[in-house]
């Protein structure tokens, strides 16, 4: 029985597997269709220091190989997730990360603040990647000085384990990266969602309420495995590859540009089990060909 | 909580096209049936269609506990539902089921169902529910034109059928808004239930609220899950931005704020 296990920083996943913030609601929705017990961990959907509302309807456009979201981090608020929903969530038997989400440096330290002190909750993923506010989000991803900031802040109250999720809509992702460790990341996931956009040609009009918004699933695939290749080389914290995986091979390749997990994300609204699917597939895979530890995959890309 | 959600393959029993533009699917279920309400709907994964990227929404048209099925009624717009209407005899198809909330049935046997086009396919699934209730619905369905108009025979095994076509080949011209039934001082209904189009259903609010009758209406928002996650299908309330997944698809009129208290 080959090895599926792995450390991420102080992180002990029992699969790389795990499932992206925004798709997995906060993981109680998939209950009926998988065992969250089988995962790697789940990132909940992000949480900002206040109620948003979001964006307006039409918040989605279906396109080939993928889609387009413009939700705006709907949520209840910081205080509304450690009352109500945590109480829900904390005994979960997979690893329960927090995406943690704000406009301004003061709104993530104060939600990385109350997230440090949820036992149960062993790291967070700072987004400073979200294409769909006006303000925060991707503003602070997009400029290594910017980047290095908010995660320097956060890291000072921030005990656990800190992930940050890239943008890849940057000209360097690799000097964010960069700029990102040197503030203090623990672990990098990358890619959120490509700017995109949708036009209605009878209408004349965009599809999108916001006229741009993210761009995931399988389209995405190919430039989220290039930037998990160049990230990989370029710093030494572990990295999550994430962008446009819908199976086993998807997720191994990700593992062979040199992501040390995974996270499924728009998979899992065609298909709920996607992600033990994928689990089930990584260690086949091994099995298949004869290795013992799914750290062996891990940046094991040959390019000579 | 709500009821628990399966994802299952079902087999097509039957499919059968009532117009170039509509099919009813009939499909068969692997194991029984749970206990499925009209209002709810079913989301359908379509199999070799590149364009269609995800699953497709569908309101339950009629449920047949003795036989185990369920029936669709579907509108062919793109590429995913062209592909569903030439399924075959015996072919699988995976749904998630059962999504979403129901018609809250009434305290009252004056009621109304009005549908617009395709929105008449949760209706059929809420009359026959309100005869095993003892309560024989007026049904008010409008389209375009006569062609149409689908399964009208259908829909009068349970309750009277009226008619609204907008070039009056057949029952009275005009929208189904325009119905002479909404001229009567007392028009002998207290409750409205009502699909179709946004500003369809926004007008029959109207009309509800003029009556002081009640009105549940079925919204049929661009959704990417179907089951709560993706926050996409969102829909304006008094209580701010809800899904149409989950809180919906049925809504009471006045919580979308087009009837008013």
């Amino acid at each position: 029985m080959p090895d599926l296990s792995i450390t991420l920083g102080k992180l002990k996943l029992k699969n790389p597997v795990l499932t992206a913030s925004g798709t997995f609601g906060y993981g109680e929705e998939f209950a009926d269709f998988i065992d969250l017990g089988r995962l790697g961990g789940i990132v909940v959907k992000a949480v900002t220091g206040k109620n948003r509302d979001g964006n307006a309807y039409p918040r989605m456009a279906e396109v080939p190989g993928g889609m387009l979201n413009s939700v705006g981090l709907q949520n209840k608020g910081v205080d509304y997730f450690v009352k109500e929903i945590y109480p829900r969530i904390k005994d979960f038997t997979t690893n329960v990360i927090v995406n943690v989400s704000g406009s301004t440096l003061e709104e993530y330290v104060e939600v990385a603040e109350k997230i440090n002190e949820l036992a149960a909750i062993p790291a967070i993923e700072l987004n400073i990647s979200c294409p769909n506010v006006k303000q925060g989000g991707m503003a602070f991803g997009n400029v290594p000085s910017s980047a290095r900031e908010v995660t320097n802040a956060v890291r000072k109250v921030y005990k656990k384990d800190l992930i940050v999720k890239l943008s890849p809509n940057v000209t360097s992702i690799v000097e964010i990266a960069k700029a990102v460790v040197d503030g203090g990341a623990d672990i990098l996931s990358l890619i959120n969602t490509i700017l995109g956009m949708a036009i209605d040609v009878e209408k004349q009009r965009p599809v999108l309420s916001t006229v741009t918004g993210g761009l995931s699933g399988p389209a995405i695939k190919p430039v989220a495995l290039r930037m998990v290749w160049q990230v990989h080389k370029g710093v030494k914290v572990p990295v999550i590859g994430i962008g446009g995986i819908m199976n086993a091979t998807d997720a191994i390749e990700f593992m062979l540009a040199g992501a040390s997990a995974i996270q499924v994300g728009t998979a899992n609204f065609i298909d709920p089990g996607v992600s033990v699917k994928i689990v089930n597939g990584i260690e086949a895979y091994l099995r298949f060909h004869k290795i013992n530890s799914v750290n062996e995959l891990v940046g094991a890309l040959k390019t000579d | 909580m709500s009821a628990r959600k399966f994802i299952q393959d079902f087999t097509v029993l039957k499919n059968i096209r009532l117009n170039p533009r509509h099919f009813v699917m009939e499909l068969l279920a692997p194991v029984k049936l749970p206990a499925l309400f009209p209002g709810q709907f079913v989301e359908l994964y379509v199999e070799d269609s590149p364009r269609t990227f995800l699953r497709r929404p569908f309101s339950i048209h009629s449920v047949n506990t003795a036989t185990n099925t369920f029936q669709l009624l579907i509108q062919i717009k793109g590429e995913g539902t062209k592909k569903l209407s030439s399924k075959s005899i015996g072919e699988k198809v995976n749904v998630i089921y059962p999504l979403g909330n129901s018609f809250t049935l009434p305290d009252t046997s004056d009621v109304l169902l009005i549908g617009g086009g395709c929105g008449v396919a949760p209706l059929l699934f809420l009359a026959m529910q309100l005869n095993t209730n003892g309560i024989n619905p007026r049904i008010l369905v409008g389209g375009k034109s006569k062609k149409d108009l689908l399964e009208l025979d259908e829909y009068r095994k349970y309750g009277e059928v009226l008619i609204t076509t907008e070039d009056g080949s057949e029952g009275e011209k005009g929208l189904v808004t325009d119905h002479s039934i909404f001229s009567k001082e007392q028009p002998g209904f207290k409750m409205i239930y009502c699909c179709g189009p946004d500003p369809m259903m926004k007008k029959v609010a109207e009309i509800a609220g003029k009556y002081k009758a009640g009105c549940e209406v079925s919204l049929e928002n661009t959704m990417a899950c179907g089951f709560g996650v993706c926050l996409c299908c969102v829909t304006q309330t008094l209580q701010g931005n809800q899904r149409v997944c989950v809180e919906g698809p049925v809504f009471n009129a006045k919580h979308l704020g087009w009837q008013k208290t």
